[in-house]
């Protein structure tokens, strides 16, 4: 009946972890081990410090080969974390690793309960419940999958730019795609950065034509990717390239076009400076864009509108390089890993009303004011307000949509050191007075704190405090034609009212608008705030749930550029190692047709999203690809014929589960 | 604030057998241990892949073994690590709930909640919450009922002894 | 006839439908008839059961019991022709599943009662007088059997060899059965003695079942005109086909009717209900809490429908009330 393989004898080897006192404190593993000896087809029932241990891993092996057992069952902790490792112990003791099974009774027990008897009694439950499970189950195939080498990385900020490098340096074949039409993410925008101010373009200029020179990277900027297919090792993936109308080969970059646009002057609030200036239809981001090609921008080009532009620009570009007609192109690539680092987004600070920003001419959120003070921004790099006046004072409001109920409880991370940057800055473009209204400094990073006892010596003021409001509302003929910030300073406990010319707003970060359909896309799942979620959050950082993707950067959560860039690689050398293991394991709990059983009412084919499930005419039955299938088990549980089964969660296992967990040996009831 | 830890000495219990997808609700009961949240002891988990796994028969299985309540976990709609597993979940249970109902098994003692690898507060909250609310309600125990339905069987043998009373049906 | 191998026919709560499938053998009855002896078919021969009672415990080769236990009557007799036999065979979906009239799982004892005895539209009875188990008049005792709690199919009461489903089974099951069991080759005990396979495998309609079906409608088949030639599922109407045991030669498909179920599931299904319940919703269309709702509000009576032949044996046996009711 139960299709072991070893002449019908079940020898079932249990084995409780005390896990130190993570679990021997709140469940007895005496009791336990004590009662599982006693079911039918346990042999060894023992208890042990700490199972994944090698003595814990090596006193399994022996006992296989001492006692033949042919059934391990270890309690412990969760099997996301450690079934693997035990999997690969019994294996080594000579048995498929495939007659283990694992108990949760840390996660789902010890680290969740607090009276003894009641863990106590749902340990011996859980793991009766295997001791029964484990009597079906079967000796299974390790299934293997190569890993094609190439890897597309989405997102060509800092975090994205630094993967490319680091895989492409190392031999591989990189696919990298940026929805922009350059590359460079936020850090693009920045005039320095801290805590060293040295000037984001000269250390992020250099990395970028590398990326668009190095021979193992494919970049493909102003696209997006529009569908992904297959699963790890195998993606096979469309990027939808849209359409800049003008022919990448033969654009240089001169902007000759730009400048004999038929608009003298530039229109269109400028994407890259945040509407701080305009530009021309016929565009170029950043004088250092990369790829250094211009854009046109259909909306706003009269050509596209009316189609009688007199097209100065055409015949200002003698290589022939401007395309109208240029359509989107899809591109279908295969590559075997993928990692994501799609960023952040600013977050909208005119969701805070009180703080005035878009009432106000002179609140500026902080990444405006990166622009207003790079030499290549809208001003030249002198700071001049919206009003054209220079601001002699300067408050800059730290934690705007971070850490805050109303808006996003988290910390960004990057904003008071960011402020503290932005002080010294502002304070050298103009001398002004800068106040800083923080709820606490978080300057934990190598020579951070070092960086804000300077700011501290160069006369910034502090003022801890949120502050409340900004208003134009002068009470005193010094505060005429200011902005008032009210703010509690809370470490001396008055409310103080300061005036300035120019406000800053230190807003946090966010996940990207579009994070959600571009995680449901890749199949990766999102923690709470919406920013892509890891695997583990302390031992697979950079991992998802879904083999062969990765994260790294900002779109897992809010870091600087040194952090961006450590998971950057982090990323790559998770890539490395599928790519140079040319293979991976996957678990064999792929679904299979018992065609004697199927009465081919085509029921599973309506319902397998993978479309795994195929009719064999000639038989009239239905037949399932283990190539395609995935193992979600749904057409199991949907064939009315019993005929499907599902490797590792056969109905037998599960049946035997729920007898297991529910037989009472003293009934708590009545 | 729901459940007291502590069953009282000998009181009755609910036992809840609860089925958590892999990828989101049983990644997210992990998260409830890793982050030492503190929930009734009622509930028994099996990991199956996907909620589209789960066979209501498991459930009716559960319910005629003894359970109390039966919980089902997966990921929230559109977030299924198989696409469409919970959407195939979701329509079973919706049939299955009235079919269950005519049955006489009261609703509240069965639940599909979408919780997601990062919700390992919301395991707490509706394990909590459902070992209540079947608190409330009081044992199912399918499993003596049949036992005690099945005494009429053995009865018989008395009465064909010549024992039988004179008893009104 | 001394040598015939001794065959016993016996009914407990049916319609009689199975007696009429055993005539239905027509001249087929006659090589029967001439090759067992038959001790016991209250149908049609007038033996009472103390001659059952006289005979050697083993005597009959096979008794053919239909018809589910409902009664103190129906179960000693059960167990009487279980003592006498060598083998029983639960004969029809009543005896192997519980059938329609274990539909009466879905009340409580009290509740039946008094609905037939006081409250249905055909009672008049002002006493609400109710039979009682045991009477003495003038001097005479009368009893009557105990009307049980719940309906249960035949293996629920005694130990049961073979299962003839069906409602009722068909000739051909039979004899094809019996001549098996005249020839001595016996299957498996427990044995369902039809092929282990879902009817849509035999199902004449089966061609023109989609692979792409999606449901937003259950329609009922006097709604509407059949189309003889495709699929009922495809067509909207219900049907057990796909969770049900084959071996009936489709004949309810053949006349335009669903399949409901009467051959219970096959062997690998535990309850025919839950697992025909979660082929059909997994095929909505809606992905909606209410868009799935409404779908499935077209199928007016969950149980009914889906436990129709098998209620006593499914998962849940009965109606759950709070008191044995
Ligand atoms: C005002 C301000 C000042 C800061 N100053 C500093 C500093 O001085 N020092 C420091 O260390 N950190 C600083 N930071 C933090 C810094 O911006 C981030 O750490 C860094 O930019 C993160 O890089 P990233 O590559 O993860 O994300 P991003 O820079 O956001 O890059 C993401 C890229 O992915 C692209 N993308 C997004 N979605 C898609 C998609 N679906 N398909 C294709 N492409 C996509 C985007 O267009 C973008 O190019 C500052 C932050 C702010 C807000
Ligand atoms: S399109 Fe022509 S003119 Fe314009 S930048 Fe490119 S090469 Fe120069
Ligand atoms: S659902 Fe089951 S019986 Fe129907 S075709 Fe698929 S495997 Fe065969
Ligand atoms: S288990 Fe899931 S992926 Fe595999 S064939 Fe069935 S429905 Fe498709
Ligand atoms: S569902 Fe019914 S009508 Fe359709 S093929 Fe199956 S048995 Fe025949
Ligand atoms: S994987 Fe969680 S519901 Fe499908």
């Amino acid at each position: 009946m139960h299709g072991n393989g070893y002449n019908g004898t079940v020898r079932i080897g249990f084995y409780i972890c005390h896990c130190g006192h993570n679990i021997a404190s709140i469940v007895d593993v005496k009791a336990v081990a004590e009662y599982i000896k006693s079911l039918s087809g346990v042999v060894v029932s023992s208890e042990y410090k700490y199972m994944c241990s090698d003595p814990g891993q090596e006193l399994i092996q022996k006992d296989i080969k001492e006692h033949s057992l042919n059934r391990i069952i270890v309690a412990s902790c969760s099997p996301l974390l450690h079934e693997h490792t035990f999997r690969t112990a019994v294996e080594k003791g000579g048995l498929n690793p495939y007659y283990f099974q694992m108990v949760n009774i840390r996660e789902n027990v010890s680290w969740v309960h607090t009276d003894m008897k009641a863990a106590t009694e749902k340990a011996k439950d859980l793991a009766r419940a295997a001791v029964q499970r484990v009597f079906h189950h079967k000796s299974l195939e390790t299934k293997h999958v190569k890993i094609h080498p190439d890897v597309l990385i989405v997102g060509g900020g800092i975090a994205g730019i630094h993967a490319a490098l680091t895989l492409a340096n190392a031999g591989k074949k990189v696919y990298l795609v940026e929805r922009d039409p350059t590359i460079g993410g936020h850090m693009a925008m920045f005039d320095k950065t801290f805590p060293t101010l040295d000037c984001a373009a000269c250390i992020l200029t250099p990395k970028m034509s590398q990326v668009k020179n190095h021979p193992n990277i494919t970049l493909w900027t102003y696209s997006e990717v529009a569908k992904v297919d297959g699963y790890v090792g195998n993606y096979k993936i469309s990027v939808r390239r849209k359409p800049r109308y003008i022919i990448e080969g033969l654009c240089v970059g001169c902007m000759d076009c730009i400048e004999k646009c038929v608009y003298k002057e530039g229109k269109t609030p400028d994407e890259f400076n945040l509407g701080l200036s305009k530009r021309k239809p016929i565009y170029i981001p950043f004088p250092q864009a990369t790829p250094q090609i211009v854009v046109i921008d259909p909306e706003t080009c009269i050509e596209f509108k009316s189609g009688r532009c007199k097209k100065t620009c055409v015949e200002a570009c003698d290589r022939k390089a401007i395309d109208f007609q240029q359509k989107e192109e899809i591109k279908e690539i295969e590559v075997g890993t993928i990692i994501l680092t799609t960023g952040y987004q600013p977050f909208d600070a005119s969701r805070v009303p009180f703080y005035g920003y878009g009432k106000y001419p002179n609140v500026y959120t902080s990444l405006e004011v990166e622009r207003l003070v790079n030499a290549s921004g809208p001003t030249g790099g002198e700071l001049i307000l919206r009003d054209g006046r220079h601001p002699k004072t300067v408050g800059i409001i730290h934690c705007v949509g971070s850490r805050d109920k109303n808006t996003n409880r988290w910390c960004s991370r990057t904003c008071c050191m960011y402020s503290l940057k932005l002080a010294h800055l502002l304070k050298e473009h103009t001398d002004a007075e800068v106040y800083n209204f923080y709820i606490d400094i978080r300057a934990a990073g190598k020579s951070y704190e070092e960086f804000y006892d300077k700011l501290l010596d160069e006369n910034v003021h502090f003022i801890r405090g949120r502050v409340a409001e900004v208003s134009d509302w002068a009470v005193r003929p010094s505060e005429e034609g200011k902005l008032i910030i009210r703010a509690e300073d809370t470490l001396i406990g008055i409310v103080r009212r300061v005036p300035v010319d120019m406000v800053v707003l230190a807003v946090g970060m966010e996940p990207q608008a579009d994070s959600q359909d571009v995680r449901r896309m890749f199949n990766i799942s999102c923690s709470t705030e919406g920013f892509f979620l890891e695997r583990h959050p302390k031992l697979a950082p950079v991992d998802t749930f879904t083999d062969g993707i990765f994260i790294a950067g900002c779109c897992q959560g809010p870091k600087d550029i040194p952090d961006s860039v450590a998971q950057a690689g982090a990323a790559a050398a998770q890539a490395l190692i599928l790519i140079d293991s040319g293979e991976i394991e996957l678990e064999p709990n792929t679904a299979y047709v018992v065609q004697e059983e199927c009465s081919g009412c085509r029921t599973c084919l309506t319902i397998c999203p993978f479309t795994a499930i195929s009719r064999d005419e000639a038989k009239q039955k239905a037949f399932i690809n283990e190539a395609l299938c995935k193992g979600c088990g749904t057409c199991v549980a949907a064939c009315p014929s019993g005929a499907i089964k599902q490797n590792l969660f056969e109905d037998e296992m599960i049946f035997s589960e729920i007898d297991g967990l529910l037989k009472m040996e003293s009934p708590a009831c009545c | 604030m729901p459940t007291v830890e502590q069953p009282k000495e000998n009181s009755w219990e609910p036992r809840i057998i609860a089925f958590f997808c892999n990828w989101c609700t049983y990644t997210a009961a992990d998260l409830a241990g890793v982050s030492r949240l503190r929930y009734a002891p009622n509930a028994r988990i099996i990991r199956v892949m996907c909620s589209g796994r789960v066979d209501p028969q498991f459930i009716l299985d559960a319910f005629s073994k003894g359970a109390d309540g039966v919980l089902i976990g997966g990921c929230h709609p559109g977030d299924c690590h198989y696409m469409e597993g919970n959407y195939k979940a979701l329509r079973r249970m919706q049939l299955l709930k009235r079919m269950m109902k005519d049955m006489g098994i009261e609703e509240k003692r069965f639940r599909l909640e979408w919780i997601s690898a990062s919700e390992g507060e919301r395991v707490k909250t509706v394990i909590n919450e459902m070992t209540d609310q079947v608190r409330a309600l009081g044992p199912l125990g399918l499993p003596k009922k049949f036992a005690e339905w099945d005494k009429e069987l053995e009865s018989l043998e008395h009465e064909v002894n010549g024992k039988r009373d004179t008893i009104h049906a | 006839m001394p040598d015939k191998p001794k065959v016993a026919f016996y009914w407990c709560a049916s319609c009689g439908g199975c007696e009429e499938s055993v005539v239905d053998l027509a001249e087929s009855i006659l090589d029967v008839v001439a090759a067992v002896d038959i001790v016991m078919w209250p149908v049609a021969m007038d033996f009472k059961k103390k001659d059952v009672e006289a005979m050697a415990d083993g005597s009959i080769l096979v008794s053919l019991v239909n018809g589910a236990v409902r009664t103190s009557e129906q179960e000693e007799m059960a167990k009487l022709m279980r003592k006498k036999s060598k083998l029983i065979i639960a004969y029809g979906s009543c005896a192997h599943t519980g059938g329609i009239p274990g539909l009466a799982n879905q009340f409580g004892r009290e509740e039946l009662l008094r609905y037939i005895y006081e409250e249905s539209p055909s009672t008049v009875n002002p006493q609400k007088t109710r039979p009682e188990l045991k009477v003495i008049a003038n001097g005479s005792t009368v009893t009557l059997p105990n009307f049980f709690n719940i309906v249960r199919a035949l293996d629920q009461v005694i130990d049961v060899d073979y299962y003839l489903p069906g409602c009722p089974p068909t000739p051909k099951l039979l004899k094809q059965a019996l001549e098996v069991l005249l020839s001595g080759k016996l299957p498996e005990k427990g044995a369902v003695l039809a092929p282990d396979i879902a009817l849509c495998d035999e199902c004449p309609k089966k061609d023109t079942k989609p692979s792409d079906l999606k449901f937003t409608e259950f329609k009922r088949p006097h709604w509407m005109q059949i189309d003889p030639k495709v699929c009922l599922l495809a067509q909207g109407i219900l049907c057990m086909g796909p969770a049900t045991r084959g071996g009936c030669e489709g004949v309810c498909i053949s006349g335009n009717m669903p399949c409901t179920g009467c051959f219970g599931p096959p062997s690998r299904i535990k309850d025919q209900g839950a697992k025909i319940l979660s082929a059909l919703a997994s095929q909505v269309e809606a992905k909606d809490e209410k868009g799935i709702d409404e779908t499935l509000a077209t199928i007016p009576d969950p149980v009914g429908t889906f436990y129709r032949y098998g209620l006593p044996v499914s998962l849940l046996r009965r109606k759950n009330f709070n008191s044995t009711g």
